[in-house]
């Protein structure tokens, strides 16, 4: 068998005084199609920061693409081919226009400009958001928001997605639409999600973050 | 972000009522800032320093804000010995120092690090949310405790803000370099906060009126004056009131 993309050992995180994760073991191999559940506050997004080393675990090993991450300067390379959907969607567009905040992904990657207003295109067009694309981003509507901070995502055309509740607040005909792309476009993916029903129909299995710890369901 | 970093612990000074350590400090600065000489600072620094160790502050983070806090006292020293009048000079080489512009400099810096000293010990030992409601209790103007107290409390909101952006634009490979791409991003980011954190506060500012906010906060909780709070006041009321007659 392949070695794991992310291969996460013993890892705890406290905030604080209080316990998130306590030992908690991930692997999630190339064409991994997972849902992760769990109970408010069980440290669901705070796993997710720890992959893309924005929060540095206590103690535990973190390990992507079969190197041992631990400095700021290890992440570089995961962020550009890992690709993170916050929850809030606030939190992911930060540019003037819907394009720019798209757009600034692939520049960051290095791409020509020609070829990330092509790349602009496609992910508009994958959406269905092409009348957004000169839209200002602070003053979409929630749904809205959400498409974009999706495309963000999809335009580095990361090797794995970290979803964070990407159903959250799209109406079913988009959530079809986001089932068809990760279906056809996504290879592997870890989902976080309340939403069952979505959870079911994207992901070949369901794990369970509970106590700090994950369950395999 | 930790903005309250002494208000934890439970020394004397930290259950002490908020009432009382505001009114001390108030006596206690004005009557370092008009002390003169030399002896009366330095007695005053040692009332401070007395304070802090009652309060057990780590000693590491007290210096870390004392040196900040000194840094704008070196133009002092810059400035006023060159340019005060006095009768004696003290010539190291061609420089002349004004031995009566030492003095002033030094009692400058004594004054101030005292005052300094005495807020870490009596203010930071409290909570924010406690010095304000300490305040509407010794009838300080309302809106001006509502101002200091939502400006204290927006100043990690827009910190937030700046975290949440700046994860954002990590987590897109971005690695700052010397091109326009760089400059652009950072004024969008600039940009990003101004904007995210004024409709962040129209949001919240919404959400206080939809729960009958007026102006001003109401009081849940109050305080009880203990009888360690009495000695305390009288105490350091004392202290002053020896120091100024010697004075």
């Amino acid at each position: 068998m392949n070695s794991p993309i992310i291969r996460l050992r013993d890892i705890s995180f406290s905030y604080d005084d209080k316990v998130i994760l306590n030992g908690l073991n991930l692997d999630i191999y190339e064409g991994d199609r997972i849902g992760l559940i769990g109970p408010n506050g069980s440290g669901k997004t705070t796993l997710l920061y720890i992959i893309m080393g924005l929060l540095k675990p206590n103690s535990g090993i973190v390990e992507i693409f079969g190197k041992i991450r631990q400095k700021k300067k290890d992440f570089i390379e995961v962020r550009k081919k890992i690709g993170l959907l916050f929850q809030d969607s606030d939190s992911q567009l930060f540019c003037p226009t819907v394009k720019e905040d798209i757009a600034f992904g692939p520049l960051n990657l290095g791409k020509k400009k020609e070829e990330v207003i092509k790349i602009v295109e496609e992910t508009c067009e994958v959406l269905g958001i092409k009348e957004l694309k000169d839209r200002v981003t602070y003053k979409l509507s929630g749904g809205e928001k959400r498409l974009v901070a999706l495309a963000t995502v999809i335009a580095m055309k990361p090797i794995c997605y970290l979803l964070d509740e990407p159903s959250l607040g799209l109406d079913e005909r988009t959530i079809e639409r986001l089932l068809n792309y990760l279906r056809d476009n996504a290879k592997t993916y870890l989902i976080v999600s309340h939403d069952r029903n979505f959870i079911k129909r994207a992901t070949d299995k369901i794990y369970i973050l509970e106590r700090g710890r994950i369950l395999y369901y | 972000m930790h903005l309250e970093e002494f208000a934890e612990g439970d020394s004397f000074l930290h259950k002490a009522d908020p009432r009382v350590k505001i009114i001390v400090f108030c006596l206690f600065s004005i009557f370092c800032a008009t002390s003169t000489g030399l002896k009366i600072p330095f007695l005053c620094v040692i009332y401070s320093t007395i304070l802090i160790f009652i309060a057990k502050i780590k000693i590491k983070n007290l210096f870390s804000r004392l040196i900040m806090a000194n840094f704008f006292i070196i133009f002092i020293w810059i400035f006023i010995p060159f340019s005060y009048p006095t009768t004696f000079y003290i010539s190291i080489g061609p420089i002349n120092l004004s031995y009566e512009g030492l003095k002033y400099a030094l009692s400058i810096t004594l004054k101030c690090n005292a005052i300094i000293l005495a807020t870490i010990a009596l203010l930071s030992t409290s909570s924010v949310f406690s010095i304000a409601h300490a305040m509407l209790h010794i009838k300080m103007p309302k809106k001006l405790v509502t101002v200091f107290f939502l400006f204290y409390r927006y100043i990690s909101v827009i910190h937030d803000e700046y975290t949440k952006i700046k994860n954002a634009v990590t987590v897109r490979g971005f690695v700052p370099t010397t091109n326009l791409h760089t400059y652009k991003t950072y004024a969008y980011v600039i940009g990003g906060i101004l904007l995210k954190s004024y409709e962040r506060a129209d949001d919240i500012y919404k959400a206080m009126l939809c729960r009958g906010f007026q102006g001003f906060f109401p009081l849940f909780e109050h305080f009880k004056i203990k009888k360690s709070d009495i000695i305390f006041f009288i105490v350091s009321v004392l202290i002053f009131i020896l120091l100024w007659v010697k004075n």
